[in-house]
């Protein structure tokens, strides 16, 4: 079994949805999420607060400086992710493309390291 | 065996024939696809040395066999993770002959993880050149006219890929077949077509269009039910045929109305024509078995019957409704209705970049005497053209028609 991170790209510059879109969009990745659950795929899932709420520690000298806001400036940011354990990449598209159609967003799969052996 | 005429082993018809079918099965028993590789070549190097004096009667076993046994070996003498695990893999393996069709299933799940979606288009092509088509990487370099270090790089990171994100060795099941095909079939395509009307550089570049027609005839041997790869065989066919007349003595483009028909492979049309015929008696037409039924009228008598390929193209366009698709439709429409309605039929289109575009606008405007109009829209194709022999085409055209438009002046 591999794992895979299914990360949801938001764009944050996109107008926000109304209250009922976003309760409308909650219950789609709340039954996908179910859906892993029960197919013995699901690991964990989380939804992120938008980047305005983010901050970023580099280190450097020995020491750490912060700064306000994401590492990045762009358009789209990571909103949210599940972390899911399959056999293959067809598998983890197989719930990255149900997941892209209940977020409404894309999805960027990743295989984690080594994950042959855990 | 294949020996030339000195008696000597032809090693190289051996080495295309056999390379992919053989990495195709290591890639099962090892598991890894540069093992794979590594383990056939390995084997090549001792046939080099072995088979000078007696051929073994099935090289593609003899290689397999000689594979395994220097990959275990290879294996042995690493100690990492991977290197176990493949081990333990290899030795489950009996020493009976593989059986006909695992090898055969063995071809086909590579054809479908080299065409895997998750690769880049690039690197689908690329990867399945040189694995299943056993083609060098400088081989493939000069058909793309890119450099040898970036098609290296590119398959190094399509393998690292396939193996890093876990891109299944395994054809795909009934529900994903009809997209994941439709991937395979674009790579086939497409490799032919660089073969047929090369990017750049010369016109033809045959050792892809006989690589595009070998896969496409290996994967209809392997999925003889699906409608399109047996179009998309009879489309390469009928396409293929026509080669040896495309191009005339002194490397210029002819086009299909003045070619000369004695000079296409008749054997091949022959092939075409029942694989087309198999395709309308099961009546589920695709967008590559109406593609090879226009062909089929193309090459069917001594003359084309365009109100049939009309027909077709309408059919098509409703599969597929694509500007390229619609502006091949307008050359039939040109044929059977004139150049005027012809030419409204394309105004609207939208190809930016595209050469054919004003080149089918220039001819048509050409027929309709608006000279002028038709001077400048082949100056658009001019500059648009990428290909040489295609440029000279359109430049001859202009020329002529040039000359004609001083010759009415004079007169």
């Amino acid at each position: 079994m591999k794992k895979y991170l299914l990360a949801v790209q938001f764009d944050e510059s996109a107008p926000s949805p109304s209250e009922g879109e976003m309760q409308e969009q909650q219950a789609r990745t709340a039954k996908v999420t179910a859906e892993m659950q029960s197919a013995g795929s699901w690991v964990f899932v989380g939804g992120l607060l938008p980047s305005h709420a983010t901050t970023v520690v580099r280190p450097g000298n020995g020491t750490t400086t912060m700064t306000d806001g994401p590492f990045a400036e762009t358009k789209e940011q990571l909103g949210g992710f599940w972390v899911i354990r399959c056999d293959d990449l067809d598998q983890a598209l197989a719930w990255a493309e149900k997941c892209a159609l209940a977020c409404g967003a894309p999805i960027e799969v990743r295989p984690f390291e080594d994950a042959q052996w855990t | 065996m294949s020996t030339d005429r000195s008696g000597q082993l032809d090693l190289d018809s051996v080495y295309r024939a056999e390379y992919g079918r053989c990495v195709a099965t290591l890639t099962r028993l090892l598991g890894d696809i540069t093992l794979a590789e590594e383990a056939v070549q390995d084997a090549f190097a001792v046939a080099v040395q072995k088979w000078h004096e007696a051929p073994p009667p099935n090289p593609g076993a003899w290689i397999v066999t000689t594979a395994r046994n220097r990959a275990i070996d290879r294996l042995r003498r690493e100690s990492t993770r991977e290197a176990r695990h493949a081990q333990a893999l290899l030795l489950h393996q009996g020493d009976e002959p593989e059986e006909v069709g695992a090898v055969r299933d063995d071809q086909l799940r590579m054809i479908f993880t080299c065409c895997h979606p998750a690769l880049s288009p690039l690197a689908q092509t690329a990867l399945t050149l040189r694995l299943l088509g056993g083609l060098e990487v400088a081989q493939i370099a000069r058909a793309y006219l890119v450099p040898e270090a970036t098609v290296a790089q590119r398959i190094v990171r399509a393998k690292k890929k396939i193996r890093d994100a876990g891109i299944p060795y395994r054809v795909p099941d009934a529900a994903e077949l009809p997209d994941r095909l439709t991937s395979v079939l674009t790579v086939l395509y497409l490799v032919f077509n660089e073969g047929y009307t090369s990017t750049s550089g010369e016109l033809l570049r045959t050792d892809l269009c006989l690589e595009a027609v070998r896969l496409a005839r290996a994967l209809a041997e392997l999925m003889p039910d699906e409608p399109e790869v047996i179009g998309l065989l009879a489309l390469l066919l009928l396409t293929e045929a026509r080669r040896p007349a495309r191009v005339g003595p002194s490397g210029e483009l002819v086009v299909l109305a003045e070619q000369d028909r004695s000079l296409w492979n008749r054997e091949l049309i022959a092939e075409g024509h029942d694989l087309v015929r198999r395709c309308l008696r099961r009546a589920r037409p695709g967008p590559y078995q109406l593609q090879a039924a226009i062909n089929a009228v193309h090459t069917d008598g001594p003359a084309t019957d365009w109100a049939q390929v009309l027909a077709l193209y309408d059919q098509l366009l409703q599969h597929t409704p694509t500007p390229i698709v619609a502006l091949n439709r307008a050359v039939a429409v040109a044929e059977v209705h004139g150049p005027a309605p012809a030419l409204a039929t394309i105004d609207e289109l939208d190809l930016p970049g595209y050469h054919l575009l004003p080149a089918t606008r220039a001819d048509l405007l050409t027929r309709l005497g608006r000279t002028t109009d038709a001077i400048a829209a082949y100056d658009e194709a001019i500059t648009l053209a990428t290909n040489d022999t295609q440029r000279t085409f359109l430049q001859t055209r202009r020329a002529r028609l040039g000359r004609e438009a001083r010759d009415d002046k004079e007169r």
